[in-house]
């Protein structure tokens, strides 16, 4: 920085820090310098505020909208997005109707849905992070259990789902089941990985007080352990909402992964688009939440 | 009276992968009720190994540790450690982090309104009371280890342990906390083992300064006794030991252990 300021006085004649450099310059013959306002900033726009944050992602929607408006306008199977309004507009006027078990609103569907998944993550969490703290404590464990864990993660959740089928002769706990084992590995994994890196300090401090175990399970390991925790349990609820669509493709009943495959067979594609929508609207929304409550956990 | 600690024949092996590494062997040291002990030498010399065999937190390969008469088991309460890293829980307030040690050691047998007063008590030795809500995460790296000592305070241990307390620290914040480390040892008549690598540190603060050579197989060189009233008794005012005969010549001699009896071992 500073060879800079020697080499470009002029340039630096606007700064504050290097003032006493340039004023020895500036005692010499120097070029009057036009003190020209310092530039506050090339952008017309301030980006800091909520509306700069908020124009680059309504653009970025925009351009979406406006793309998928060219490649419709010559009519076609795909609705235009105007028509996907209309059908949305409708559709959202009456979200909880009732016409009997196959023909539910859309609220329903999505109510049904993330109750599925409330269930299978709500027991994988109960499982998964029980078993991550015992992974992470005990080294025989770990290594026991850690290739079943590799062998099992990769696993696409349609292939669980028949021996849920097999094992509950039921569709509805069979995807529940397929949304737990799917959602139950990063919670295991992350907590695991949480437990072996609790720094060393922290276990010596516990040494030498020698607290009781349970003071540093609910003192040490668990506060320490929290940040990575909650990670594993965004991914797992990331994975199970993901997985509960290809679920309830299959299984049927009420739901939104169901209700997707319904309008494909109606042929109504402007509801499936909808969907697409609906579905990656209600996943945002989760991951916002289980954002907001881990910077709850943050220190430092 | 007996001595607060007996450190007879200590040696220290450890098993890595090239087989067992000596790092300390025969090390016999005792320290009186309220004296204050410097440990120095260069890096790698085991000074940290002595300090955590006291702590507990390592079990010594031969020898036997005797705190107030009795063989060391473990770590435990009655050896209070400042860590050079403060290890202060980010989670916790500073006041809890105190009152987790508070906790431990008293919690049998004292109410809550007892216990918090304890905890508020040893921020108060330190000058942190105003803090004691604050996390550590919002105090400086100086405050942090006034915390830490008040943590290791807190518990009226027999010693307190502390492995290069102002090392992370700036040399103008080090200067005031030595300064109040006198005070609190004024006050308290603690028995400290402190680890430093700082020779003004060690000469400023210790009653002796235990020399450490050169590891592997490190062992005690030399021990020296400050020529000046003990810390306890008289805190030392680092203006006037600029040029105190005593404080110069007791410098000197642990310059001259480090940097011309130790140094071609370093080299090595």
């Amino acid at each position: 920085m500073v060879s800079a300021v020697f080499h470009s006085p002029l340039e630096a004649a606007g700064a504050d820090k290097p003032r006493t450099v340039v004023l020895e310059h500036a005692a010499k013959p120097a070029p009057t310098v036009s003190r020209t306002p310092a530039p506050v900033s090339r952008d017309p726009l301030d980006w800091r505020t909520p509306l700069g944050h908020l124009l680059p992602p309504m653009a970025g929607l925009a351009l979406l909208i406006g793309i998928w408006a060219l490649l419709t306008q010559k009519g076609g199977s795909f609705p235009t997005p105007a028509a996907t309004w209309a059908a949305a507009v409708k559709l959202f006027a009456h979200p909880f109707y009732s016409n009997g078990p196959n023909d539910q609103g859309i609220g329903w569907n999505v109510l049904q849905s993330l109750q599925r998944v409330g269930l299978g993550f709500g027991l994988a969490a109960l499982v998964g992070i029980p078993l991550g703290f015992l992974l992470g404590r005990v080294a025989l464990l770990d290594r026991m259990v850690s290739p079943l864990i590799s062998l099992l993660r990769p696993v696409s959740p349609l292939a669980w789902l028949p021996i849920g089928l097999l094992v509950f002769k039921s569709a509805n706990p069979a995807a529940i089941w397929t949304i737990f084992i799917c959602s139950i590995w990063p919670m295991v994994i992350n907590t695991a990985v949480g437990v072996q890196k609790v720094p060393q300090d922290y276990l010596n401090v516990a040494r030498v007080l020698s607290l009781s175990e349970w003071r540093i399970a609910t003192r040490i390991l668990l506060p320490a352990v929290m940040p990575y925790l909650l990670t594993g349990v965004r991914l797992s609820v990331g994975t199970a909402w993901l997985v509960i669509v290809a679920a309830e493709m299959l299984t049927g009943g009420v739901g939104i992964g169901f209700w997707v495959w319904d309008e494909w067979n109606n042929l109504n594609v402007a509801h499936i688009v909808i969907a697409i929508f609906v579905i990656g609207i209600v996943g945002l929304l989760l991951e916002w939440t289980l954002l907001a409550l881990a910077r709850r956990f943050e220190y430092q | 009276m007996k001595p607060m600690l007996e450190v007879q024949g200590v040696g220290m092996t450890f098993a890595t992968r090239r087989g067992p590494f000596v790092a300390l062997h025969g090390i016999d040291l005792t320290m009186q009720r309220g004296e204050f002990v410097a440990l120095i030498g260069h890096s790698g010399c085991g000074k940290s190994t002595l300090l955590n065999l006291v702590a507990g937190l390592l079990n010594p390969s031969t020898g036997v540790l005797l705190l107030d008469g009795r063989e060391l088991q473990g770590p435990g309460p009655d050896r209070g450690v400042v860590f050079q890293n403060h290890s202060l829980l980010p989670w916790l307030s500073c006041q809890d982090n105190v009152h987790l040690a508070v906790e431990r050691v008293f919690g049998r047998s004292e109410g809550r309104a007892t216990l918090k007063e304890r905890s508020l008590a040893a921020l108060e030795l330190v000058g942190l009371a105003h803090a004691k809500d604050k996390l550590p995460g919002e105090i400086s790296g100086g405050m942090k280890q006034r915390v830490g000592i008040a943590r290791a305070l807190a518990m009226e241990p027999k010693m307190l342990l502390m492995d290069e307390p102002f090392g992370a620290l700036d040399a103008l914040t080090r200067a005031r906390l030595q300064d109040e480390l006198m005070k609190i040892v004024q006050a308290t008549g603690a028995t400290v083992m402190m680890v430093t690598h700082d020779v003004d540190e060690a000469v400023l603060l210790s009653d002796r300064v235990v020399m450490m050579t050169n590891g592997p197989a490190a062992t005690i060189g030399e021990v020296l006794e400050v020529p000046l009233l003990p810390v306890r008794e008289a805190a030392r005012n680092r203006l006037e030991m600029a040029h105190d005969q005593g404080y110069l010549r007791a410098r000197e001699a642990v310059l001259e252990f480090l940097y011309r009896k130790q140094l071609h071992l370093e080299a090595a």
